[in-house]
């Protein structure tokens, strides 16, 4: 579905993202770790076009660097790890925005894009925030209302850069769930990047970990979560222990 | 949904501004007598209007070309304004930021401290066509600067870059007055703003820049909306930002740069009338540009008739009474905001 081949991210000289390559199939979740600094946000930056990169990326054999801007963004939509979302903007103008890449220049949205934001809304149950400002929700509902915008674009690949951090516990479970739901009803492929290493484990197929730039370790959950590469990586003092139904939980230890 | 009544309510503040501001004045007919006249002036229609041919040239030729122009003016620095603020996602930014009423005021100071005199049988004006040019220049200079250092990446440096050039300009002009002390009165007058003697041929030479100016921004409705969410944002939904912004900077500029090039440096506009439609009708730019252009004619008509009313027969700078009016109104309404909020 996506495949990274050997890309690789600068900022002026200093490379924060070293020939990365990975392989994603059609409906599977990726899940990216790794400390602060480690690259994944600039990676997940690089393939949704913000910033430059070498290598390649492509969805389904398309190599994204050559396609038209808009053509790209119909097939990855991003779930930013800050979104700026205007106080004054209403839910649905909000969610209309996902719309943008099938309106044409000087175009505007038809009545089937309006259709296409509002049954996003509705999945995502935020119908009743259509006409509500942003700046009066609360963090879970501005979360899913970023969600809907990037189910909005019906982009098959999705891109999400910490979709969890900014979330009480309860709702870090609502909406890694909402996304584990949309990908099973409509197949959609997931790139994220998570802090959260048993969640990142619970609901990613398999992890690549990420350390200046390069990738240290990658696989399912109980070989990538381990100890010592979390000692290496990390420089944490964590237990690592899997549960009779497979599940990997780290916990930190004092 | 709410822009709707708002829209209409734009349209009759705009047509009462401008029919008010032909009918009142200290010289002409009897402003009932005015109507009749305009209709006696129409083709196929005669009426005794009792207007005599003097008092129809105060009207038609001083009042109506002067309503039009400051309509026109009050206009596009109000959308410029609004349009500058979407691009850069800052609020506090009016039309001028990136140097366009600085590098205005530098080139019509420096035709009236060297030309003095001069130009006055040349077929154009010379002062107005100066001061276009060097806003454009000065414009394209910052931008050109700003993005030397990555301004197209982030709208901070670019304002940044504004900020150096609008300072240069400004020193550069105030060395220019104080070498040629004498023409302060007149840079001055320029520069606090004047519709007094506006003609229609300063109307004919702006509107063809506002009107396309107006289109441009207008088909730009959508894009600045999106650019609301951030840059990185905007191109991940498939928006070209950096052609988005330089062609909404471009269109707003040659705009602004044709109005202050006639009618001087009216400041307050392009911040207060984009804020107050914001407040009214919220902050949408597929509202906030049409409403911005109906609020935007609507309040510069309505303080040039003040200042023209305020201490007459003298006449207050419409500079002054822009910022007179806009500064206390616009308090008020933050207030009724903040409460109601």
């Amino acid at each position: 579905m996506i495949s990274l081949e050997g890309v690789m991210v600068r900022y002026g000289r200093r490379t924060v993202v070293e020939a990365f390559s990975a392989q994603v199939g059609a409906g599977e979740w990726l899940g990216l770790i790794g400390p602060n600094g480690a690259g994944k946000s600039s990676l997940l930056k690089a393939a949704v076009g913000v910033v430059p990169f070498a290598g390649g990326i492509a969805v389904d054999g398309a190599p994204l660097a050559e396609l038209p801007t808009r053509r790209r963004a119909q097939l990855v939509a991003y779930v930013p790890q800050e979104p700026l979302l205007p106080p004054d903007m209403t839910g649905f103008e909000y969610v209309l925005l996902g719309r943008a890449p099938y309106v044409s220049y000087f175009g505007t949205e038809s009545p089937d894009d309006q259709a296409i934001a509002r049954a996003a809304l509705e999945r995502l149950d935020l119908a009743g925030f259509a006409e509500r400002r942003l700046g009066e929700l609360s963090g879970g509902e501005r979360q899913r209302l970023v969600i809907a915008r990037a189910l909005a674009t019906e982009a098959p690949v999705l891109v999400l850069d910490e979709p969890t951090s900014a979330l009480d516990i309860g709702h870090q479970q609502q909406a890694l769930d909402l996304v584990a739901g949309l990908r099973e009803e409509r197949g959609i492929t997931v790139i994220s990047a998570m802090h959260d290493l048993t969640l990142a484990g619970m609901y990613a197929d398999r992890l690549v970990l990420l350390h200046e730039g390069r990738t240290v370790a990658a696989g399912r959950a109980a070989d990538v979560l381990t100890e010592p590469n979390l000692t290496a990586y990390y420089a944490v003092r964590a237990t690592v222990r899997t549960e009779p139904d497979g599940t990997v939980v780290v916990t930190p230890r004092r | 949904m709410r822009g709707r009544p708002w829209l209409i309510g734009g349209v009759v503040a705009a047509v009462v501004a401008l029919v008010l501001g032909v009918l009142s004045g200290p010289a002409g007919p009897p402003w009932w007598r005015i109507p009749l006249a305009l209709l006696d002036h129409l083709p196929l229609i005669s009426i005794d209007s009792g207007v005599s041919e003097t008092q129809w040239a105060i009207v038609w030729k001083i009042r109506m070309p002067r309503v039009v122009l400051g309509g026109l003016v009050g206009a596009m620095l109000s959308v410029g304004g609004a349009s500058y603020q979407g691009v850069f996602r800052n609020p506090l930014v009016d039309p001028y930021q990136l140097g366009a009423a600085a590098g205005a005021g530098l080139g019509a100071t420096l035709m009236l401290a060297t030309f003095r005199g001069a130009g006055g049988d040349w077929p154009v004006d010379p002062v107005p066509a100066v001061a276009f040019t060097f806003a454009l220049g000065a414009v394209a200079l910052t931008y050109v600067v700003g993005a030397a250092f990555g301004g197209l990446r982030s709208t901070a440096t670019l304002v940044l870059a504004g900020v150096a050039m609008v300072s240069l300009l400004t020193a550069v002009q105030t060395y220019l007055l104080q070498r040629n002390s004498e023409v302060v009165r007149e840079v001055y007058t320029w520069i606090l703003g004047r519709l007094t003697n506006a003609t229609w041929a300063d109307v004919r030479m702006v509107a063809p820049y506002v009107g396309v100016s107006c289109l441009v921004l207008w088909l730009h409705r959508r894009h600045l909306d999106a650019l609301r969410v951030g840059d990185d944002e905007a191109t991940a939904l498939g928006v070209p930002v950096a052609r988005v912004r330089l062609v909404v900077v471009t269109a707003a500029t040659l705009g602004t740069a044709a109005v202050v090039s006639v009618s001087g440096l009216i400041g307050f506009v392009g911040i207060v009338v984009p804020h107050i439609v914001r407040l009214l009708a919220g902050s949408s730019y597929r509202r906030v540009l049409p409403l911005s252009v109906l609020f935007g004619a609507a309040f510069l008509v309505a303080c040039d008739i003040l200042g023209r009313l305020a201490i007459s027969p003298s006449e207050l700078p419409i500079g002054v009474v822009t910022a007179f009016i806009g500064a206390p109104f616009f308090i008020v309404l933050l207030r009724a905001r903040s409460v109601r909020g």
